[in-house]
């Protein structure tokens, strides 16, 4: 098959940028691949293991990096694009470095923020030793480094659902779909690393809805032992032995809980980048009341913007697991071939 | 003879069809943020008279919600209207203006103060 | 004989006005109680007299308060209340003067150039006409303002101004028929008789040339009676009333009178002395802000005085104190609110006693006659002695970084202190008294003096502006009650805590209890000033604007809260400090969620300047109470 004529600005180097680069290139596209960061990868170097089956995250990353080794791809990290134009139907980008790219079509991959639990204050991150971020355990199974501020091994273990998610109180009302099982997920882990820690999540709701989840959450209760309890933390604070104590109430019960634990852990949500915002606003470009982008069509259209030749894929849409991301980072590129095949008519 | 099919204690059952939920249709009428309320918990949780007793007004939302008005009459006084939950509430309940209703309502409707 | 049937209505209405006034008023100085009687007698003699004098000269007639405010605003009302006075004053004068005797009847000042057309050829007679028609021409200039204020009020620096019903209409109307029929009335008489000064004169001449202006002068003098006689005689049942009971009230307030927690005579006076000026809706939050514009002070007046139901309007206020600072007539907005709070709830609710002309005393009694305590699952106390005691309050248990602050800055004093409501305390009760609920409150209030006594503590440090208030006012304790921004300051001017100079920018936000509420506006601000720069942001003190978090609005969503919040952090972090420092944890978790710039408490930042002492302090010298070493009585 021919090559195809045509140049791709790829905005963000991250799980679904990387995809989408790697995809573009193989169908014979130019494509410049742009990350502010001076590694590739985004999010995905954080993880350690991947939902549902448990894989390290690192097996992923390596396919993408090696995705991208092509000589199709131009590679600019450690640059990042505060803006754009487009005049017919090219488009001109500015980066951080000064250098102006032409493009015949965009892909923005800027994927997401994780919300600062520091914001929750009544959870105290920040504040009390031993209350972590979701991200902050993933990188504390990565260094194999499970410990207590003091050093000690953790015995009792607490998994708070729904942080900087479904809270109109932070200005978050939607929620991040992915927290759910990351809970489970890490409260398994947390078993298979602390064999004699017991571990218990605080949740409003258990949202198992992919595929193989709802499998997880009963592994977790059969063979792990894990404790569910529904009900919302309200507060949290310290006793006089430096324990966490946190206000609860059981709701399955009726009844208020009290509880010692050694750990807290906050599933901290979903938001839009904010390198994403700065684009949506330098470009007209639509975002929903999630502040996410939104796509031209819910159905047909989720890789679509509101401006012809500019495209989608990826956490900056909507929060997705790395499946997802993948999927649509591949819908994206199909849309992409497209358009540019009816421009070049 | 065999008596087969569904059949619950009196007491036990919460009887829909026949429950008075005026009370609730009062609240949300002024007050529509109740309909958002998903139980989670929450306000109990961090409520001040609930440190004290076993006042749960999460508990008190669903008993008026399902037409239980009689198990929260007297409960719902207890309240010292410090406006926690109102603070914690995920789901922007105006937790604070229910109970104020409430307490309303069963002034208007039964007559007898609470 | 000097006298015409067209005078007929002007004299109804006058002499109907004065007997009704009076009669008014001594109606309600009957209902004063006893010591309220007693101090306006006393209010009629010596220094308080003159200052009623005084302010009757300089609110009532010059607006000066509102002209600070907004000169168009004060210009419009002055005109019309000044110019008024001064056209009866030099009137009555002119009468005098050049009448046929002394002490004339009312009309004849009125209508003077009716029954003195030829007036105005020597020279003193025209500079008195020039003097009159002066005064005319000042009225007519407000005039115009007013009509403009009613279909812009943008255009007279107003945001919106209030709605009129229809019997205010029809008095407004006659209100401003008044004047330009006067004009016109006077303009033709003189231009029939080529008399008539710079306005009077030119006019009538004018109109003389193409007009029979003697015959067609005629139905706009019936014109100028009626519209006075009709003002006058509606005037009882508007909001006009004002006029007189303005004068009533500066009086009572100027004797000492003051509204009190039940409605009585005094708040009657001060609810029909509401002009609906509309000055309280121009300050208020929940109008600018979150688009409600049916619930401010000048509505529930209106409310009151129409026996309407007042809980909608009544529960949806922040209780933030702007509108109080405003009015210019000074009527204690927020406490006649607390009041319709109460009514129904801990006090007897009574319907409005005026109906219409009349008197209509008609009460609903207590509708809660439960006399058996209702938080009597509270468990008896045993609290540790301590000589300080800190009470974080229930809403700093939701910012905890205010409670570590706090506990840093207590240690570091070095005094003998106890957290008492550490694991949770009972409420201080001043959220159930702002929804009116004083008996309930009662017993809680009671329950923490217990602890507090037991403590045997002399001094109560709290963390939250709306328990501080409460504690101060409502609880008769033996304690000094300090706010943690007050404590601070004392460990600052008595030494005992030493602190590093942070170099970062700072804005202070006032909350509405500290400040306006409390009175608490300098200490906060020389502790800020103590340990970072600290920059002004227009809303300084008295002018502060509210959060929105407020517990005082029962009613108010949350979307509508963090609209209000949001426009206050945009306005205090225009200049992009480092901090917008607080002093109240509502007001921190109100306003940090809609802003980007770092929300802290004040003592958050003290906290992060403290420096630990390396000698090991010799605590012998402070085991003195705080208020003896601070120097305070």
């Amino acid at each position: 098959m021919p090559d195809m004529i045509g140049n791709v600005v790829v905005v963000g180097g991250g799980t679904a940028g990387m995809e989408a680069a790697g995809q573009l290139a193989k169908a014979g596209l130019s494509v410049t691949l742009i990350e502010k960061e001076n590694d590739l990868g985004g999010h995905l170097k954080e993880w350690y293991h991947l939902f549902p089956d448990r894989r390290p995250g690192d097996e992923v990353l390596n396919y993408l990096k090696n995705q991208i080794i092509h000589d199709n791809i131009k590679l600019l990290t450690g640059n990042s694009v505060g803006g754009f134009q487009k005049k017919g139907n090219d488009f001109i980008l500015n980066t951080s470095n000064g250098e102006v790219i032409k493009a015949d079509a965009v892909l923005l991959t800027t994927g997401f923020d994780l919300f600062k639990s520091e914001r929750k204050e009544e959870y105290g991150y920040g504040i009390y030793d031993n209350v972590i971020s979701s991200a902050d355990l993933e990188m504390m199974f990565r260094e194999k480094e499970l410990r207590l501020k003091n050093g000690e091994k953790p015995g009792k273990i607490g998994i708070v659902h729904c942080v900087g998610s479904r809270d109109e109180k932070v200005g978050n009302i939607y929620c991040s779909k992915l927290c759910c099982v990351t809970a489970v997920k890490q409260a398994i882990e947390l078993k298979e690393t602390l064999r004699d820690c017991k571990v218990f999540c605080f949740y409003m709701d258990m949202r198992m809805g992919g595929a193989l989840y709802e499998e997880m959450y009963r592994d977790a209760q059969e063979k792990y032992g894990i404790g569910f309890i529904r009900g919302k933390v309200s507060e949290v604070g310290i006793n006089i032995s430096n324990k966490l104590i946190i206000k609860v109430e059981d709701t399955l019960a009726g009844r208020p809980l009290k509880m010692e634990l050694d750990m807290l852990v906050l599933m901290a949500g979903m938001e839009m980048s904010a390198g994403g915002t700065k684009l949506a606003e330098a470009g007209k470009l639509k975002t929903g009341e999630n502040r996410f982008f939104a796509p031209a069509d819910n159905h047909l259209g989720s890789n679509q913007s509101n401006i012809k030749g500019l495209f989608y894929a990826g956490t900056c849409t909507a929060p997705m697991n790395v499946t997802e991301t993948i999927s649509h980072a591949r819908g994206a590129v199909a849309d992409i071939i497209n358009y540019l095949k009816n421009n070049e008519k | 003879m065999y008596k087969f099919g569904f059949s619950l204690t009196k007491a036990r059952v919460i009887n829909y069809e026949s429950n008075d939920r005026s009370i609730v249709d009062f609240i949300l009428e002024r007050e529509p943020s109740l309909n958002l309320c998903i139980e989670c918990g929450g306000c109990s949780a961090t409520c001040t008279t609930g440190n004290y007793t076993n006042f749960s007004l999460r508990e008190i939302h669903i008993l008026l919600k399902r037409g239980e008005n009689e198990q929260v009459r007297d409960k719902i006084k207890q309240c010292m209207l410090c406006g926690k939950c109102s603070l914690v509430c995920p789901r922007g309940v105006n937790t604070r203006n229910v109970v104020f209703l409430a307490k309303q309502a069963f002034q208007k409707f039964t007559g007898h103060a609470v | 004989m000097q006298f015409d049937p067209f005078v007929i209505p002007f004299n109804i209405g006058l002499y109907f006005i004065l007997i009704y006034a009076v009669t008014r008023s001594v109606i309600w100085f009957r209902e004063l109680s006893r010591p309220d009687k007693l101090r306006l007698q006393r209010g009629f003699f010596g220094k308080a007299f003159g200052q009623s004098l005084m302010e009757i000269f300089l609110e009532s007639l010059i607006h000066r308060k509102i002209l600070k405010k907004n000169l168009r605003i004060g210009y419009m009302h002055m005109s019309l209340a000044f110019g008024w006075f001064l056209l009866i004053l030099f009137g009555t004068l002119e009468v005098d003067i050049f009448g046929a005797s002394h002490l004339n009847a009312p009309y004849k000042a009125i209508f003077f150039k009716f029954f003195n057309p030829d007036h105005g050829q020597t020279p003193f007679e025209a500079g008195y006409s020039f003097l009159m028609d002066l005064i005319l021409a000042f009225i007519l200039s407000g005039l115009l303002l007013a009509i403009i204020k009613r279909f812009s009020s943008k255009a007279v620096g107003m945001k919106k101004t209030t709605r009129l019903k229809t019997l205010d209409k029809v008095a407004l109307t006659s209100l401003w028929l008044i004047f330009p029929s006067r004009l016109i009335a006077e303009s033709l008489t003189s231009g029939a008789y080529g008399t008539g000064s710079f306005l009077t004169g030119t006019l009538g001449s004018w109109l003389a040339s193409f007009l029979s202006a003697n015959e067609v002068a005629y139905p706009f003098w019936w014109l100028y009676s009626l519209s006075l006689g009709t003002f006058f005689v509606l005037l009882p049942l508007t909001r006009y009333l004002h006029i007189p009971t303005e004068l009533f009230l500066i009086f009572m307030r100027n004797s000492g009178i003051s509204t009190g927690d039940k409605t009585g005579a005094f708040s009657e006076v001060e609810v029909h002395s509401c002009s609906s000026c509309g000055i309280c809706i121009d300050q208020c939050q929940l109008s600018f802000s979150a688009g409600i514009n049916n619930i401010q002070s000048a509505y529930l007046m209106k409310a009151i005085r129409n026996n309407a139901d007042t809980y909608d309007i009544a529960h949806n206020c922040l209780l933030c104190g702007r509108c109080d600072r405003a009015c210019p007539v000074g009527i204690e907005l927020s406490p006649i609110r607390m009041i319709q709070r109460r009514a129904g709830e801990s006090e007897t609710k009574y319907t409005n006693t005026w109906k219409g002309y009349f008197r209509n005393k008609h009460s609903v009694s207590v509708q809660k006659q439960n006399t058996k305590s209702i938080y009597d699952f509270l468990p008896e106390s045993n609290p540790d002695k301590a000589d300080i005691l800190y009470f974080a309050g229930c809403m700093t248990h939701l910012t905890p970084s205010i409670k570590i602050a706090m506990t840093r800055i207590m240690n570091a004093s070095g005094l003998k202190w106890s957290f008492i409501d550490e694991k949770g305390g009972v409420c201080c009760g001043r959220p159930l008294m702002l929804a009116g609920q004083d008996k309930e409150a009662r017993e809680l209030i009671n329950f923490n003096s217990q602890i507090i006594w037991k403590t045997g503590a002399h001094t109560l440090v709290t963390s939250c502006p709306i328990c501080y208030k409460v504690f101060k006012e409502s609880y008769y304790l033996d304690v000094e009650v300090l706010h943690h921004t007050q404590f601070i300051k004392n460990c600052i001017d008595e030494d005992l805590v030493k602190m590093n100079f942070i170099h970062k920018k700072v804005t202070y936000h006032s909350p509405c209890e500290l400040g306006r509420n409390s009175g608490i506006y300098d200490e906060p601000r020389e502790v800020l000033k103590h340990v970072a720069n600290l920059e002004t942001t227009g809303f300084e003190d008295e002018n502060s604007l509210c959060c929105g978090g407020s517990l005082g609005n029962i009613i108010l969503s949350q979307a509508k809260k963090r609209q209000i919040a949001t426009d206050v952090a945009a306005e205090l972090t225009k200049k992009n400090p480092d901090y917008l420092a607080t002093a109240c944890p509502l007001c921190k978790k109100t306003l940090a969620p809609v802003t980007k710039s770092r929300v802290a408490d004040i003592s958050e930042i003290v906290a992060e300047a403290i420096v630990l002492p390396v000698i090991k302090k010799n605590t012998e010298r402070y085991k003195k109470p705080v208020r003896e070493s601070a120097g305070i009585a």
